[in-house]
């Protein structure tokens, strides 16, 4: 017997295909929330493993701030096709031309927090039972006590008091008429394994994850891309640096790191040294002490 | 600050245990000392526990606890109200640890924590010895048949790191597993506070030789013996891609769930009994030659036979599961309408799901004394009780004890849809494994 214990990365993506396989199995309407990041990178190949040689049984939803980094969105086209997945894409801009979202002023305005009107809409819109999302419980401390079956309520609000036990491999999708589910199926994965499942599996990620020159600025000790959608105070002067992006949200939450990283390997080596999370970045969670919480008990990701 | 080179370890195994105890008991202090001494908290985290410490309590001391008390709600109440997942990695392995609570309304939570876990610390406090929710715990590692149990006899400090302190307790923790019976059972003295035992060794306890913590979650057996048992694999999804490419492509696609699966193995299909022969085994791209427990695969047969989600595949030539109706079963209630004798419930086992009927219950556990009641039957939120039920069609299924994942159940309320049980199977209502 050649190796009979499977590695570590085998055994998480041997875990998550099986929750994918459960989804399309337990719900009718199921939708995998697309971000463009590398969790959901790693999601949309785990979805296609699972049911390859077959099409994955669900469309891709992508809820798209307006706030997009450009290699984003090019990234996220041209996997879709490759994959050949079906892609949705829900509307900030929308929600707001509609009123259903209002902006935020200021200079830290973000359309973080309106994601979840329009996420909450998009899922009406279409009937989505289930929402599959690339969260992991090593990210935020709100998540570490997230189910891998996520039950939310009719309002798509998330009851920490009221969860679903999960023992074993035992998971229970049913639910009312208007509930739905959110489901995390690489919830056991930490950052590093993420890297080093890409670094495995050779997949290919949006350049924005690699060091590249751009022009930025600092503000509270995070470095932002200088571009239009982040509005700048007259103090807070442009740079030229060398940058890569530890995490990818849109453009007014994502902080660069200073970075000469090039290869998976260089940030494999980078994140294993690295004194701090990798949403230590985040400007969406410096917010309160308990943004995610709050943010999760109203319907986000 | 040296930092474990991680980019040469993609193939690390994997080990998930639970920790039970209360804030008393230094478990908090344990798990953030682990977390610390493995450089797996971040200067940010730290950073967030800093403030939130001053704030709390008005001093600069660092409340370690802080890093594993997750919610506002919790922080403001003082508790951990559910099960919370931490991460670790050493260049040797990667860790989950799955953190439960100890008050005694939470056996739920425990027995959700410990569901997946190779090995269960028990944490007692040196100057309190075992104490009723140590018997709790430690009766919970039981139930779930839990491989190894790591006695954590903590605050050696305050008992002057005593030997004989910590040979009492280990005497008297031998009495009660005569009762308990459980696997394997390792006793380590440690000081969580000041890391004595936890990661680095005791300097102050010369008289114990043995491993300390880190040393022995970095080295037991993960899962052993899965590989040796009888092949299990219950169908999840059937994969049929229509397409010009794979017109006649028919497989399906599940996660085996114990033993090895090779392409020429002669399976039965259960509970039709239709035999047939695999003829690959594929993995995403991959077609592999064979494939181990719990890998996620897609069987291909010999023979179109109709096989649905729910059917379970295993080898002709091995011992095959039970199929039958009427199970019986230890469980736990989880839910805080109480156990409906007669009621009609939903049965979720393996890919299964069949309504099914609780017809008796035999005796309940009183896990602070560990013994059976048999006059008192009602079933409520924690409680632990023997079940007879009879299920709509047959399950295929092990004895919880040969294998846990054919062997386990959930039970969900049929109007509320709420997972209310957990149930564990026995072979008979004899089966001495869970008598106590």
């Amino acid at each position: 017997m050649s190796n009979s214990k499977l590695t570590h990365l085998k055994e998480l993506e041997s875990e998550s295909i099986y929750v994918l396989r459960e989804v399309a199995a337990q719900f009718e309407r199921p939708a995998l929330l697309f971000s463009g990041g590398k969790d959901s990178i790693v999601m949309a190949y785990l979805a296609y493993k699972a049911f390859y040689p077959a099409a994955i049984p669900f469309p891709f939803v992508h809820i798209d701030t307006g706030h997009n980094f450009e290699e984003t969105i090019t990234y996220r086209d041209k996997l879709i096709q490759k994959l050949g997945a079906k892609l949705i894409v829900g509307s900030v801009e929308d929600s707001i031309a509609q009123g259903r979202a209002v902006e935020e002023k200021g200079f830290n305005a973000s359309r973080n927090k309106l994601q979840t009107v329009t996420l909450l809409d998009t899922l009406e819109k279409y009937k989505f039972d289930a929402a599959l999302g690339g969260a992991r419980r090593d990210e935020e401390k709100a998540r570490a006590k997230e189910r891998f079956f996520s039950h939310r309520d009719e309002f798509g609000q998330w009851n920490p008091k009221n969860q679903r036990p999960e023992l074993w491999n035992l998971f229970n999708g049913k639910k009312q008429m208007g509930e739905h589910f959110r489901v995390f199926p690489i919830s056991n994965w930490t950052e590093m394994d993420v890297w080093q499942y890409i670094l495995q599996e050779n997949i290919p990620l949006p350049s924005l994850y690699y060091t590249h020159e751009r022009e930025v600025f600092e503000r509270d000790g995070i470095i932002y891309a200088a571009l239009p959608a982040i509005s700048r105070r007259e103090t807070e002067k442009i740079e030229i640096r060398r940058v890569r992006c530890r995490t990818i949200g849109d453009i007014t939450c994502t902080g660069l790191t200073l970075s000469t990283a090039d290869s998976l390997e260089d940030i494999i080596e980078e994140i294993a040294s690295s004194r701090i999370t990798e949403r230590g970045g985040r400007a969406d969670d410096k917010r309160s002490e308990a943004a995610m919480e709050d943010r999760k008990k109203e319907g986000y990701f | 600050m040296s930092e474990p080179k991680t980019q040469g370890y993609l193939d690390m195994e994997l080990l998930r245990f639970s920790t039970a105890g209360s804030v008393d008991d230094g478990k908090s202090t344990l798990i953030g000392r682990l977390l610390y001494d493995s450089k797996s908290i971040f200067e940010d985290q730290l950073q967030a526990v800093k403030e939130a410490s001053k704030r709390l309590s008005g001093s600069d001391e660092v409340n370690l606890a802080l890093l594993t008390d997750g919610l506002r709600a919790e922080r403001e109440q003082g508790i951990t109200i559910d099960v919370a997942y931490r991460y670790f990695a050493t260049p040797k392995r990667k860790f989950i640890i799955a953190d439960t609570p100890g008050h005694i309304e939470y056996t739920r939570n425990m027995v959700t924590g410990a569901s997946n876990a190779d090995v269960a610390i028990i944490l007692i406090d040196a100057r309190n010895g075992i104490i009723e929710q140590s018997k709790r715990h430690s009766y919970v590692a039981s139930l779930l048949q839990i491989p190894y149990v790591i006695v954590a006899i903590n605050k050696m400090d305050l008992v002057d790191y005593s030997e004989a302190v910590f040979n009492k307790i280990k005497e008297e923790y031998n009495k009660i597993d005569k009762k308990l019976n459980l696997k394997n059972i390792i006793f380590v003295p440690m000081s969580a506070l000041d890391g004595d035992n936890v990661v680095e060794k005791s300097k102050n306890m010369p008289w114990y030789n043995g491993p300390t913590l880190l040393e022995l979650l970095e080295s037991l057996p993960v899962r052993k013996n899965e590989n040796e048992l009888p092949a299990r694999f219950s169908v999840q999804y059937v994969i049929r891609p229509y397409s010009d490419e794979f017109h006649d492509y028919r497989g399906y696609a599940g996660r085996i769930s114990g033993g090895v699966l090779r392409v020429g193995d002669a399976i039965t299909v259960l509970p039709s009994k239709t035999k047939s022969r695999i003829v690959a085994i594929d993995e995403g791209q991959k077609s592999l030659s064979e494939a181990f427990t719990p890998q996620s695969v897609t069987i291909r047969l010999a023979d179109n036979i109709d096989i649905s989600r729910g059917d379970l595949l295993v080898k002709t030539t091995e011992t095959q599961p039970m199929v039958n109706a009427n199970i019986s079963a230890l469980i736990c209630w989880l839910n805080h309408r109480p156990l409906n004798v007669g009621g009609k419930y939903i049965i979720r086992h393996g890919t299964d799901e069949i309504r099914g009927i609780i017809k008796e219950v035999h005796y309940k556990v009183n896990i602070n004394t560990l013994e059976n009641i048999k006059d008192d039957k009602t079933i409520k939120m924690n409680d632990i009780a023997h079940v007879s039920m009879k299920t709509m069609k047959p399950l295929k299924y092990d004895s919880y004890s040969q294998n846990s994942v054919t062997g386990s159940l959930v039970i969900i309320d049929e109007y509320t849809f709420e997972t209310v049980g957990a149930g564990m199977i026995v072979a008979d209502i004899e089966d001495m494994s869970f008598n106590i």
